[in-house]
């Protein structure tokens, strides 16, 4: 999973790209599935996981504590992110104020 | 990460907002993606390596930005105000490359090997067919997004490296996405050669805040746009703000629309920001420090900093509006001495950055070490509460009998004498003390005694700062971005003895 590259939900519209790789091999979920990387076609016959399913917002970065995983999410959709069941939280980040 | 997922994002969750130019005339984010692939189309298909762009400041030139990066070339801003013969030799340096020039520059660059020439308007057109928008563009892995030649201060011009992931690691880690309303406008008046013009272009996009580019800088042609754009942000170099104040003060003028104003780029002298806090008191200062090779901004001064220090009579308080700030929370900032141990508080040695955002690399050789640091080669402190002061370049710093002083520090007391109207203060090689110190001054009508003005330095800091050598001129040298040439005014200085007044 190399920082830069990009994924897609299997089950909604969420898109994210790696911010900052795992240190170890991992699956990304989002409503539950495993997502595909970008360009490639999701498995059929998949639904929304409800106990995934709070959404996921453009512009928030999502990081994981454990796996050192950190992404940022490019579109929006209905599914949230997990890794192995797992939900990963939205990164907190303080404002700052704009400097250009 | 790409710099073209930046615009990406923002085109597909907001595609209506007009993000470029006017109010009324303005282009949308879906617009300025299309346009965007368009280019790509066409420069992906041209043998150039490099996409060189000469040119004013348009909303031509955030097009030709992401057009280059989906072709998956580099694009490299070209300052356009060298010598012809200047502008060849680094426009020769960039082949192969495309460039994209505006059409009354075309002459200038006419005929250097390995480069070849289009017309910004051509380039336009070409954006704007239906047939080069539709095209399918190659997969780009993204490598370098922007080649920047530093200002060459101190000799010929380097071509700092700006990876993609540097650049988009900057603006996700220091802007919000989309987070500002649809009436805000931020006006880009430095120029496109200059990091802080290529800095505002990205963090526009992210932000959704409309980019209102100035061509050429002029303070009333600055304060007109202002007003009539409704611009809510803006970033300026100090000469700039100086310039801008004068107009505000005349006219009487009150920016009402004006919500923040960043800074950057080289010393604010203390005297300009705080008549700045005087005449805009509704509006947000921050100062913004940073280098071309750290992508931009490093360590900000917050708007309430500023208004802290304006109306605090402790000094230590009020010595900040000097400070650049605190370093990003994104970055790791140390001071370190000369045998690289590192530095505690009050103690001045040489800024080291680490983080995503940092290149440290130029396409002649790598600064950045092997562990991620970048030694900046500034010279600065930090207070004990984490406020970093820059002192400036390290060939810069004057060392006197052992002791260093920082130019600006002595050049902010002599500034605020009524007499003076702009100053330089540079070591000059002295046999006794190693390096003296010697103070340019260029006066407002009238003398400006020489007895009052080391009188004023011994009183505010201390004697062995006071200058041994006074010089008055009529103007300062400075390069187009408002930086002092001190390696001219020193290359001058340490000729001809006779000439110059010791004190």
């Amino acid at each position: 999973m190399k920082p830069g590259s990009r994924w897609k939900s299997a089950v909604c519209d969420t898109e994210v790209v790696v911010v900052r790789p795992p240190s170890s091999a991992l699956e990304i979920e989002c409503g539950g599935h495993p997502m595909v990387a970008a360009g490639t076609s999701p498995p059929a016959g998949l639904s929304l996981s409800p106990e995934f399913s709070a959404g996921t917002k453009a512009g928030k970065r999502y990081s994981d504590d454990e796996s050192g995983l950190e992404l940022l999410c490019t579109k929006a959709g209905q599914g949230s992110l997990s890794i192995g069941g797992r939900a990963i939280g939205e990164k907190e980040a303080k404002a700052l104020p704009s400097s250009d | 990460m790409h710099t073209a997922l930046l615009l990406e994002m923002a085109s597909d969750a907001a595609p209506d907002r007009i993000i470029l130019g006017e109010m009324e005339a303005g282009i949308s984010y879906a617009e300025l993606a299309a346009r965007a692939r368009g280019g790509a189309a066409w420069l992906s298909t041209q043998p150039g390596e490099t996409v060189v762009y000469l040119g004013l400041n348009s909303p031509h030139l955030p097009v030709a930005v992401f057009a280059a990066g989906l072709a998956g070339k580099p694009f490299a801003p070209i300052n356009y105000r060298l010598s012809d013969e200047e502008l060849r030799r680094l426009v020769a340096r960039t082949a192969p490359s495309v460039a994209i020039v505006d059409e009354d520059m075309l002459p200038r660059v006419q005929g250097v090997d390995g480069v070849q020439l289009i017309g910004s308007g051509a380039f336009q057109a070409i954006c704007e067919d239906a047939e080069h928008r539709a095209a399918e563009l190659p997969f780009v892995d993204p490598d370098i997004g922007i080649l920047l030649f530093t200002s060459g201060t101190t000799g010929e011009p380097k071509a700092a490296v700006l990876r993609h992931r540097n650049l988009t690691s900057y603006v996700i880690s220091s802007v919000e996405f989309l987070c500002a309303d649809d009436d805000q406008a931020s006006l880009v008046s430095v120029p496109p050669y200059h990091i802080a013009g290529v800095s505002a272009i990205l963090t526009g996009i992210y932000s959704g805040r409309r980019i209102v580019h100035m061509p050429a800088f002029t303070p009333e042609g600055w304060v007109d746009l202002a007003a009539k754009e409704k611009i809510s942000h803006a970033m300026v170099v100090p000469t700039m703000l100086g310039r801008i104040l004068d107009v505000v003060e005349s006219r009487g003028e009150k920016l009402p629309h004006l919500k923040a104003l960043s800074y950057g780029g080289g010393r604010m002298p203390q005297i300009v920001i705080e008549r700045a806090l005087k005449l805009l008191p509704h509006v947000d200062f921050v100062n913004a420090y940073g280098l071309t090779e750290t992508s931009s901004t490093i360590a900000i001064l917050g708007p309430d900093d500023h208004r802290t220090a304006i109306r605090s009579t402790d000094p230590k308080l009020r010595r900040r509006l000097g400070s650049v700030g605190r370093p990003l929370p994104t970055l790791e900032l140390e001071i370190r001495g000369p045998a690289g141990e590192v530095l505690g508080p009050g103690q001045a040695g040489e800024i080291f950055v680490r983080g995503d955002q940092v290149s440290g690399e130029y396409l002649s050789k790598k600064v950045i070490r092997d562990d991620g640091w970048f030694p900046t080669n500034d010279g600065g402190w930090m207070d004990e509460e984490g406020y970093l002061y820059v002192e400036g370049r390290l060939d810069d710093v004057i060392v006197r009998g052992g002791e260093n002083m920082s130019p600006g520090e002595i050049e902010d007391v002599l500034r605020a004498h009524p007499n003076v109207a702009d100053v330089a203060v540079l070591g000059i090689p002295d046999n006794e003390w190693g390096e003296k110190v010697c103070a340019v001054v260029v006066s407002r009508a009238g003398e400006c005694s020489i007895d009052e003005l080391a009188a004023l330095v011994k009183e505010r800091l201390r004697s062995s700062k006071t200058p041994e050598l006074w010089v008055f001129r009529d103007a300062l040298p400075y390069n187009d971005t408002g930086k002092l040439l001190r390696r001219v005014l020193k290359a001058e200085l340490t000729k001809p003895a006779d000439e110059l007044a010791s004190a």
